[in-house]
């Protein structure tokens, strides 16, 4: 097999043993170009790949597609996001076959919130097929050449780094390692957690998937998300699915006046990622400034991850 | 509690249930292929639909995996996930659509670890076939069809196989 470099720099950055950093992007509630622009703009620079989400919670954005290919022409490399919740196999597999024409160089594939958790709850979630699925199905288009039924894929074949999703907050714990383990074996190249406040609970989740040598076939990316208030906080803990977070962070936050809330929300997310660099089998960051870009440069150069590697 | 979470969250019955079923469907292979698959689910499925509906709350996907599920029917989960629960369930073990309904894999899992098949929490289950759908599972099975899959032969199958 020749080895190609990879069109993909996050690939790249971790191929070559650095540190990775993804950031998110939450594309626009409407077709407006320059909003989503003004965001890209913000944070170029301060990440390796940037992930814009598929009507995350469940609430419509405009498409992760259309906007991954918009940032892409602003000189950011994209993660565009697919869920299984909006579009069936023939779908998926039609805005793939998009993606890769337009050469967007990494993929992640996940479940998706339940439209009830969302602002259109009375629609069908499709679950035609589920997340680890979704990995398989991207990786044997682009390794086998095979569209999902099994016939060939005419001429070029889609190439993406492929990435998957992790939660080690929700229940049930002991089985989360293994169904990271089935990602991998379906194809995932990267994995990106859920956001973390609880690195206690972090911790002994890591312990286990360094135990299963996992960290090794796979590269995790932290979540790491900066709060501006006790509010957000307590948003976190009660409206967002699957994410803990710990009383004494809470308390922490009750002690503070409004204004002391904001720095105090930075100050937890440069601890925390500290925290997650030294932890064994973490590769990488990836940051969710949820409602606001406008914290992540700070956030990023206070992490030492500024500039990033030229690879 | 009702007739059918007390026998899923004891399995040991539905087990052995299952495990004649299978047995009989191998027995029945003959005669079944020689029925055909169509006229095989016509045939079961008026036996099989109450039966499963009743002990499982079966959905009638027609590609059965409810022993390696613990007994528990995926397709009731509401993404009908087939490879364990998602991220989204909540702290409290309940549905993130619904703070009454427990994760059916949450249940699942407990449930099979309770069973001989608790190694098929790894298995990677493929796709649905949604052709299958209102077919008998019993006829599926005995002819083989819930098992077509597309996919190469080197591929992983369980994820044992990434793991030290």
């Amino acid at each position: 097999m020749t080895a190609r470099t990879p069109n993909s720099k996050l690939e790249r950055v971790l191929a070559a043993g650095e540190f990775a950093l993804a950031v998110e992007i939450s594309p626009p509630v409407g077709p407006n170009k320059p909003a989503l622009l003004r965001q890209a703009a913000r944070v170029r620079g301060y990440a390796d790949a940037f992930n814009v989400t598929d009507n995350q919670s469940a609430r419509v954005h405009l498409a992760s597609l259309p906007a991954c290919i918009l940032i892409q022409e602003a000189g950011l490399e994209p993660v565009v996001q697919f869920t299984c919740r909006d579009r069936n196999r023939l779908g998926l597999q039609a805005d793939l076959l998009g993606a890769a024409a337009f050469g967007i160089p990494n993929v992640l594939a996940l479940s998706g919130d339940h439209p009830v958790c969302g602002d259109h709850p009375h629609v069908r979630s499709v679950g035609d097929i589920d997340s680890v699925n979704l990995v398989r199905m991207i990786r044997m288009m682009r390794d086998d050449q095979v569209f999902e039924n099994g016939q060939p894929i005419p001429k070029l074949a889609p190439e993406f780094f492929i990435g998957a999703v992790a939660n080690p907050f929700a229940p049930p714990h002991d089985f989360r390692p293994l169904r990271l383990a089935k990602k991998i074996a379906a194809g995932a190249q990267f994995i990106q957690t859920q956001l973390i406040y609880n690195l206690e609970r972090f911790r002994e989740y890591m312990h286990q998937v360094v135990d299963l040598g996992l960290h090794e076939k796979t590269a995790i990316l932290a979540g790491v998300g900066p709060v501006k208030s006790l509010a957000g906080l307590e948003f976190m803990r009660d409206r967002v699915a699957g994410i803990d977070v710990p009383e004494p962070l809470l308390d922490r936050f009750r002690r503070l006046s409004k204004d002391d809330q904001q720095k105090a929300g930075l100050d937890l997310a440069c601890e925390i990622g500290e925290e997650l660099r030294q932890m064994e089998g973490v590769r990488g960051l990836h940051i969710m400034a949820i409602g606001s870009t406008t914290v992540i440069p700070e956030l990023v150069r206070r992490l030492g991850l500024h500039p990033r590697p030229d690879v | 509690m009702s007739l059918r979470t007390t026998l899923q969250d004891h399995p040991g019955f539905l087990v052995v249930s299952w495990r004649v079923t299978e047995g009989l469907l191998r027995l029945l292979h003959r005669p079944l292929a020689a029925l055909g698959l169509e006229r095989s689910s016509r045939w079961v499925k008026p036996v099989e639909k109450p039966l499963k509906r009743l002990l499982f709350d079966c959905r009638m996907c027609g590609q059965c995996i409810l022993h390696y599920t613990g007994m528990t029917c995926p397709m009731t989960c509401p993404k009908q996930l087939r490879n364990g629960p998602c991220g989204g369930v909540q702290m409290d073990g309940r549905c993130e659509t619904d703070p009454e309904m427990n994760c059916i894999w949450l249940e699942a899992l407990e449930r099979l670890a309770k069973t001989p098949y608790d190694a098929e929490k790894l298995r990677l289950n493929p796709p649905v076939d949604w052709q299958l759908e209102e077919m008998a599972s019993w006829a599926t099975l005995a002819l083989g069809r819930d098992r077509v899959t597309t996919g190469s032969d080197a591929e992983t199958r369980y994820a044992s196989e990434v793991m030290e």
